[in-house]
This record gives C-alpha cells, structure tokens and sequence, in this order.
C-alpha cells in the first residue's frame, strides 16, 4: 500500500534504510505484514492508522495515542492481553527493549497488539472524543446502511453482541429498526465484535439524539413534508398575513430524527395475505410503531395494555383497523 | 456494450449459447435469481395474455427467446431487441413462478440458497425468496423476503440490485409458503428445510383452488399451527453497559403487547374451529 514504486529507487533504498535502522520489530513487521496486504508503513505511518487502513477495518476509528498512554484507561486488559508490554510497544510504536528473544513468534505479538487495540477502541468510541470521530465516520456512512428496504438507506454503527473478544465478529445496528445485521462483505468476517462492544451503539444514538429515530411515526406524510418548506415562508412573511398562522409544532419528533415507519404487508394478486392463514403474517410487530408518543404509555412496565376493556370483539375491530393504518406500503410501492 | 457481453459470456461457454437464449440468458452473470421457464409455457400464447402492449417488437422479441429469429437480422436491431426479450422473459418469469411448476423450480433454487440468505443476525441465516414491490415494470428493483422475520431487504450485490423487481412479482414468495406450508421458517432455531415430497406440491396445487386445507390431511399435522410462532422469535435488545435503553425497551414492550394481542385474537379463532 504504502511501500514506494518501483520507479523510484531512491526512495525504495531510504525505506530499506528506515527498516534496517530501526532494528528487529520493523523486519518483524513486515513480516507479519506480508500475510495481511505486504504493505510497509513508511516511517510517518504509524502502527494504528496503518492498523486502521488496513481492508476489513474500516469501521475502526484512529485511538489517539493518550488515551492508550494513560494507565488509567487500560484498566484490567493486561489480564485479557497476552505479551502485553510487547503488544503496547507494537501499538505505541516503542522502540523494544533488548530482551524481546523470549517473544516466541512474532505473530502471536500481532494478534496481541490487535487484541490489544481492539480492547482499547471499545472503551475509546465510547468517551466524547471517541464518539466525536465515529459520528464524523457515520454520518460519511462509513458504516454502510442498512439493508432492510423499508429503513430506506438508514446508517447503521458497528455494534457487538459481547464485550468479550472471541466470542462473535462485528455487526451493524440500524437505529431505525432497532435491529442487528451481518455486514455485507465478508472481509468484516475477521474482526471481533467486542472491538467495538455492546455499548457503543446505543450510547452513540443517546448522545447524538437527533440521529435516532423516534419511537413513533404518523402516517400523514403530506403534513410533514409540507412542515418543512411552509414554516420559513410563514415565519419571513409573518406580519403580512392578516389570519393567524396555525400553530405548527417546529420539532414534532421531540428533537429526534423522523423515522422511516412502513412496515411490509404480504400480497397475493394485489391482496392482502390474511393472519388467519397459516403463512400470514406473523412478525409485522417487529418493525411497528404508534402513531404517537402516548400510545406507548397504554403498555405498562410488565408489557400488558393497561387499559385492556375491549372484549375479544373489540379487540379484533381495533387490530385491523390499526395495521390498516400502518400497511401504505401497497400504495407507495 | 450488449454485443460486449453477448461476446463475454459466449467466450466463456460457447455451448450454452448456441443452444438457446434462454440458457445463455440464464447463464450470464446477475441473472443467477431467474429459472428456466418451460418452452410450452412461452409457446402457449395464452400464458402470454396482455404483454404484447407492455414489449415493443413483441413478436421478434418472442421468436429470439424462443431461439426462432432470422440469422440475417442487423446488429444494431439485435442489441434493441436484446433488452426487449429481456424485459419479455422477464415478465413471462413472473406468471411463471407462480405456477405450479415455476413454484417448483424456484423450491430448487431456495433449497440451493440461491437467493441469498438474510443479512438480519437473529434470523440465523434464512434463505431468501425474491420479491418485488411492484408488478409493473421500472418502477422497483428485486428485493429478497424472509419468511422467518417476514421483511424485505435489498440484495447485497448491485448486479442484483439492478434486476426490475416485476420480472418476480409481488405475490410469488406468499404464494410459495401457502402453497409449501411446511416450508414455513420456525421463527427460532437453526434453518432447515424439510424435504418436500414429490407428489405433494401437485396436491397441494390441486388443492389451493378449492380451499378445503382441513380435509388433505398432511396439511394439517405437518406445519402445526403458526398461531402463537411469534412469540418465540428471537430479537435484539439494546444495552448500555448491560442496562435496556429505556426509550427502545418502552417501544418494544409496546410492540410486544401488540404481538400478544395478535396472538390471542388467532388462538381465539382456533379454538372457534
């Protein structure tokens, strides 16, 4: 990758130089390196942005080297990291010691510099500077977007399902959706989920709160694309219109994001599939919102309808009109 | 740029494309979600009904699928009608795959996870139907359906991406799993796919037209009831440091409640029956 052309001889022969003066790690390195994309960090490049480059990293975000200098934030990994001194040395760039002839293979130094900074990246994305780089990383869409269609393109944030390495590799959480998916390309295969821990997501949507969708989504889509463009003219030209101007809520979303609500509804020839049949549909709930914030209190802590009086009439009465409401995808799509 | 391709893959398998269009059609690349239609079914101009107002230079986009067009036909002619047999077996596609025998070649292909599986973790890797959220042609791309969590998603690959989603239809993956009801995901545990007998899509083609589901005895015992399945599907539950996120737990108590309510007003009905 970075290793000089051909071409320029000059420039092959100082990197040699570099490599050569800088002792064992460096030819240990590009060893290791070879196995990965037989690129060389030239001597500006240091281990973690060459680290953060490499294919299948993408979703890492560079940890600024301060974080990982104070003790303070390394806290129990020692325990969880093999060769630590030699993995911090690798990170750090740290010219070694003499005594690195007990490291056995140097490999097993690499994956403990991975393990290493993995471990640390977790706990780094979630302070502010951490979420300041990966918000930059999302809203570039570094992480890709989500591939259910009615999310329409929503990004997504790398998430884990455990905070301890070795467990599962990365996935994507959309906030639309609420939900977890594979990363489309396989080359995210090789990088271990707690690298980014099970916090980060949703710490990063509590922070940045007009990122997240809100929780409940009103089908009148005329209203809402109407809000945006009416409103500045109203406001310009205030005094100029002799009737009031009808109260319009400027933040309907209490300061969060509009969600993307649809929800698929199954069709043979254009009809609905009915519940009542064996193949109905059965998970519409999943991807469900109310139509407005209140309607979520109707369900108390245990998850029962606290206002349960309808009878079982009723019930059915108030359901299909509901999923009537939420079903516009026949018509949009 | 079609004369490209047609080269392209007839360097790769100059046998598939001298035998006929369709299975060069078929062979080449992103068209790996289309199945064989039957030659009789194109050949049965009722199959056919109405497409002669959706394809211009219907007749000589029919004789190229059907590999009966004149050789001495000009290039230029060749690449328009090109796009236009696609778009034709495209829409022949549709019909087709909700036919009985279409259902049965595209039972091949989901067997062979040749759509894809779904990208969503707590589906365990479901195999894929595709779907299209319109019938009429350029207006949606192909989506693929997941019978366990019951969504859409886009396809992974662009080349799959750009596949008009009408040469699929709206209907075919709902249609497949009432026609194979035991092929209907569980919505936990590990996918697998039942083995289908034989005879059996042919009974239950026969039988779909009547209705009379309680009298073919297989159907009953085997898919069970999927009145209360929803409730053991599996989701995903945000955490901050292992605490729920009050706001989503809040929506997903409610979307649960909702799923509840569901569920009891189907066992209600049954207990009816």
């Amino acid at each position: 990758m970075s290793r000089p052309t051909e071409g320029n001889e000059d420039e092959v022969e100082l990197a040699e130089e570099v490599i050569s003066g800088n002792g064992e790690i460096d030819e240990v390195m590009e060893e290791v390196e070879e196995g990965y994309t037989s690129s060389t960090p030239t001597s500006t490049l240091t281990w973690i942005s060459w680290f953060c480059s490499l294919p299948g990293h993408e979703y890492f975000s560079e940890v600024a080297e301060d974080f990982i200098e104070d003790d303070f934030n390394l806290t129990g990994l020692n325990t969880m990291v093999p060769f630590w001194k030699e993995a911090m040395e690798m990170v750090l760039d740290v010219e070694p010691d003499e005594d690195s002839s007990r490291i056995p293979d140097v490999s097993i130094v690499e994956a403990s510099a991975e393990l290493l900074y993995g471990l640390v990246h977790q706990r780094y994305i979630l302070t502010r500077a951490g979420l300041q780089s990966m918000v930059e990383k999302y809203e570039s869409a570094a992480f890709g977007i989500c591939p259910r269609v009615y999310c329409v393109g929503c990004n997504v944030v790398p998430c884990g399902r455990s905070d301890l390495p070795g467990i599962d590799t990365v996935k994507l959480y959309c906030p639309n959706c609420n939900d977890i998916y594979a990363p489309p390309s396989s080359r995210f295969q090789g990088v271990d989920g707690a690298f980014f821990g099970t916090t980060f997501a949703h710490l990063f949507f509590q922070t940045y709160r007009e990122l997240a969708p809100a929780p409940f989504y009103k089908l009148s889509l005329s209203a809402d694309s109407s809000l945006s463009p009416g409103r500045s003219p109203l406001s310009d030209s205030g005094n100029s219109t002799s009737r009031p101007s009808p109260f319009v809520n400027p933040n309907p979303h209490g300061g969060q994001k509009r969600p993307e609500g649809r929800v698929y509804s199954p069709r043979v020839y254009g009809f609905k599939v009915s519940e009542q049949a064996k193949s109905g549909p059965r998970m519409q709930w999943l991807r469900l919102r109310p139509q407005s914030p209140d309607e979520l209190d109707l369900v108390d802590w245990r998850g029962r309808w606290i206002d349960d009086e309808y009878d079982d009439v009723d019930e059915v009465d108030e359901e299909d009109r509901r999923m009537e409401d939420f079903d516009p995808v026949g018509d949009l799509f | 740029m079609l004369g490209r391709t047609v080269e392209d893959v007839s360097s790769g398998s100059d046998s598939d494309y001298s035998n006929s269009w369709i299975s060069w059609f078929l062979s080449s690349k992103g068209n790996e979600y289309f199945c064989e239609v039957d030659e009789d079914y194109i050949l049965d101009r009722f199959n056919l009904t109405g497409l002669n107002n959706e394809v211009s230079n219907y007749g000589q986009a029919l004789d190229l699928i059907t590999d009966n067009l004149d050789d001495d036909i000009q290039d230029e002619l060749r690449g328009a009608l090109d796009v236009q047999a696609r778009l034709l077996y495209g829409l022949i596609h549709a019909r087709w795959i909700v036919t009985a025998r279409g259902l049965a070649k595209m039972l091949e292909k989901y067997k062979r996870v040749e759509f894809g599986r779904c990208p969503r973790v707590l589906c365990q890797s479901q195999p894929l139907l595709p779907v299209g959220l319109s019938d009429i042609p350029y207006e949606k791309s192909v989506k693929l359906y997941c019978g366990r969590c019951e969504d859409v998603y886009s396809p992974k690959s662009s080349r799959h991406g750009s596949i008009d989603g009408a040469y699929f239809g709206t209907s075919f993956p709902h249609l497949f799993f009432m026609v194979y009801p035991n092929l209907i995901p569980p919505k936990v545990g590990p996918i697998e796919i039942p083995p289908t007998r034989p005879h059996e899509s042919e009974v239950n083609k026969r039988n779909r037209r009547t209705r009379e589901e309680p009298e073919n005895p297989e159907n009953v015992t085997e898919p069970g009831s999927t009145a209360a399945a929803a409730l053991k599907a599996d989701r995903y539950r945000p955490r901050i440091y292992g605490f729920q996120v009050h706001e989503i737990a809040k929506l997903q108590r409610w979307q649960e409640a909702v799923r509840d309510r569901q569920v009891s007003r189907l066992e209600a009905l049954e207990d009816l029956s």
